[in-house]
């Protein structure tokens, strides 16, 4: 062990917020025994999307292994044994394939502390690779944000960055609730110049010291700095909305985009400083408007600031239609011109 | 080649139920013997054995009619009554050392009760006043499932995290008949088969899933036959019928803990009582078929053969029936104190630590609750 002096050059690399998922799933593994990953593929082959790639070879195929193909079977046999001690780690093999699981998640993982007054915990985290942008065929992409905020007794995040992407999945991990942790499919090959030693040592006893020892699930970050208006996004809308905070400086428009991140639990505090600074504000999401995640922030936002804002909470969000086919997805997605429009409705003066 | 085929024509059958159902007592209280599909005998539960278990029968019945009669008093929300499946209750727990878990549904109230469980809190559930009335892990029973079959997956996954840690823990599985055409049903069976884990699937065929018959469950020979499908043994056993439980299931159960993997069982048993209180059995079946399942009781059969072995006699009888009557006086007491509620449990465990929006809530109803309080 060398010891890390204050001047000491951080030792960056570049890394996909793929490898850092991998990073993260490796190093829980290795720091508690109790961790042990499973689901369809994800063995040999490390997942379709290579998440769990190396995980089998290095720590045995009872840590890292192959079920039968039945996603209620993955998720219920989570349950029993994250009742018996373990700490799962499923994977879902697309978001649009979880549904024959959600009976255990909601019935289930969901309200297990409840009903046993907190003597049951289920430590369980449901990776699904989550949101469209990547062209898959129909029931490869969906936004299914919603159904899993709306069910009370889950966690449910969404990570939009490679340092996030490591971060919050060895916190979900030492969760003891359950965490549905959404990975944005078209995010896994961005790319990121990070310090993972400095990632790393928030966890295994690492220095706790620090501002970065924060828990990062429950809280929102400010992801640009401005202060005209504020961009609301998470999860893969968040690059769209830095993109359209660049095109909007160049017009002369200081945009602050926030990262929600943690959609469950819901940080209040940062969305709403954020949003009276700036007195106006667009909430930006792939999944269909209607009763969704940014139905939601717009409520929350229009009764905490109401008299901070100089004009009504904006909408850019998916259509209310079934995900569509790889060809017509980018007329669905929140663009940056979609979102520049928005802005431009804020009831400016000049 | 040939005695390729031989082999495994022999495995098979080991996998298939016995031609009739398992039973070592007849009707009228007379031992049988009966083997499984290799020949292979059952054993009859000794004498102690089998008085130690008609005790809990008699506890059970008991119980069964207790808690009928508080539901009638508005005392219990709602009562899903095991009367004439107390055998299955009984020995689906009698069969498990203290290191086993037992994954009882909503009608199992004996059956966890039968492991120690105090009935006061195995009827909280079904009272009303919370989800689950008994912290699992102390006696190793999960809380009783409502969603049919569910829970089958739950103990299947119990069963895996015993076997990767190396403890020497047995789980028992318990569903109707209906529950066995629910998805879930088929992936825990494939996945205990699969992962080659100790769990018991135990059936409780009571002939009907609220009104609707067996036979628009499924035109399978039996239930126990499906195991087959599965790569794991079935077996078959008249569930009203203690010593032939208590010999099946304790093979089950032994051979599981012994790594032979999962098991299914088939007990084939009835409902005496309608679905629960809420439901006019008198709509689907006849008066003449439930006379039919009288003269089968469990506990008359247990007790004629018990009297008949000089085992019991009329003293004996009473003082097992004064300690059943004691354990209901303690279920009416308990059930008699005004149950105590906290609004705040509504919040305290969603999450380990409640959300920002939570604690809101909860403060909010809090002050409403003042208000109302104060008169205002
Ligand atoms: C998934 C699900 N669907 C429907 C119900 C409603 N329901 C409760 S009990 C029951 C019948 C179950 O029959 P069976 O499995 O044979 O068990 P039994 O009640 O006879 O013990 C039904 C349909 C339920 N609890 N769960």
């Amino acid at each position: 062990m060398t010891a890390v002096t204050e001047n000491a050059a951080p030792t960056t690399t570049t890394l996909t917020v793929a490898k850092a998922l991998t990073a993260a799933l490796g190093d829980a593994m290795e720091s508690d025994k109790s961790v042990i990953m499973f689901g369809e593929d994800v063995g040999p082959l490390g997942g379709v999307f290579r998440i769990t790639d190396g995980l089998t070879k290095r720590f045995g195929e009872e840590r890292c292994f192959d079920t039968p193909l039945a996603e209620a079977g993955i998720m219920g046999m989570a349950v029993g044994m994250a009742m018996n001690g373990m700490r799962p780690v499923v994977e879902m093999q697309f978001d649009a394939f979880a549904y024959p699981a959600f009976e255990q998640v909601v019935s289930h993982v969901a309200k297990m502390s409840n009903r046993t007054k907190g003597q049951v915990r289920l430590p369980i985290v449901i990776r699904i690779p989550y949101a469209g942008g990547i062209g898959g065929v129909e029931h490869h992409c969906d936004s299914s944000e919603s159904y899993y905020v709306h069910t009370p007794g889950l966690t449910v995040v969404a990570p939009a960055t490679v340092s996030d992407a490591y971060t919050m999945l060895r916190e979900a991990i030492e969760l003891d609730d359950p965490v549905v942790f959404l990975e944005p499919k078209k995010l896994y090959w961005s790319k990121e110049k990070v310090d993972l030693d400095a990632l790393r040592a928030k966890f295994d006893g690492g220095s706790s010291d620090d501002d970065a020892s924060e828990p990062s699930i429950g809280r929102a970050v400010i992801a640009r700095e401005g202060t005209d208006a504020t961009l609301i996004a998470y999860g893969p809308s968040v690059p769209t909305a830095l993109a359209a905070a660049e095109a909007a400086a160049e017009e002369g428009r200081s945009l602050q985009v926030i990262d929600i991140r943690s959609i469950v639990p819901f940080d209040d505090e940062t969305v709403t400083n954020a949003v009276r600074k700036t007195g106006r504000a667009v909430v930006i999401a792939e999944a269909p408007g209607f009763a969704s995640v940014a139905s939601e922030i717009v409520a929350r936002v229009q009764e905490r600031c109401f008299h901070s804002l100089a004009a009504p909470v904006l909408r850019v969000t998916g259509f209310d239609i079934p995900y569509p086919a790889p060809k017509l997805e980018h007329w669905h997605l929140p663009s940056v011109d979609r979102i520049l429009d928005a802005v431009d409705d804020l009831q400016w003066e000049d | 080649m040939s005695n390729d085929i031989g082999e495994k024509t022999r495995a098979e059958a080991f996998m298939l139920p016995a031609e009739r159902p398992i039973q070592l007592i007849d009707e009228n209280g007379e031992s049988r013997t009966a083997a499984n599909s290799s020949g292979e005998p059952y054993a009859m539960p000794d004498d102690q054995a089998l008085l130690a278990a008609y005790e809990k029968l008699v506890a059970g019945r008991r119980v069964n009619d207790q808690a009928g009669a508080l539901v009638r008093q508005g005392k219990l929300a709602v009562y899903p009554s095991s009367h004439g499946q107390e055998a299955c209750q009984v020995a689906s727990a009698v069969v498990l050392a203290k290191q086993d878990w037992l994954f009882p549904t909503y009608r199992d109230t004996v059956a966890v009760m039968s492991r120690g469980v105090n009935p006061v809190e195995v009827l909280t559930l079904l009272r009303g006043t919370w989800h689950a009335g008994y912290n699992p892990y102390e006696f190793n029973v999960a809380t009783q499932a409502t969603p049919l079959a569910t829970q089958l997956l739950h103990a299947v996954g119990v069963a895996h995290a015993a076997k990767l840690k190396g403890e020497d823990t047995v789980v028992m599985a318990m569903c109707g008949d209906g529950a066995t055409s629910e998805g879930d049903f088929h992936e825990a069976l494939n996945f205990a088969a699969v992962f080659h884990v100790p769990v018991v699937f135990f059936v409780q065929n009571n002939e009907y899933a609220i009104s609707v018959p067996l036979k628009n469950q499924t035109v399978a020979p039996s239930l126990a036959h499906k195991a087959i499908g599965y790569g794991m043994p079935g077996e078959r056993v008249d569930g009203n019928d203690l010593a032939a439980l208590l010999s099946v299931l304790g093979h089950a159960v032994d051979r599981a803990r012994n790594g032979g993997g999962p098991f299914l069982v088939e007990a084939h048993t009835y409902r005496m009582q309608a679905h629960t209180n809420a439901d006019d059995s008198t709509r689907y079946r006849t008066d003449e078929e439930v006379q039919k399942w009288v003269a089968r009781d469990p506990v008359a059969r247990m007790q004629a053969y018990l009297s008949e072995r000089n085992m019991l006699d009329d003293a004996a009888v009473a003082t097992i029936a004064a300690s059943a009557e004691d354990i209901a006086s303690a279920l009416r007491d308990g059930m008699n104190s005004e149950p105590e509620v906290d609004p705040e449990d509504l919040f305290r465990y969603v999450y380990s630590k409640p959300t920002p929006q939570l604690q809101e809530q909860a403060a909010m109803l809090r002050e409403e609750i003042a208000r109302e309080t104060s008169g205002a």
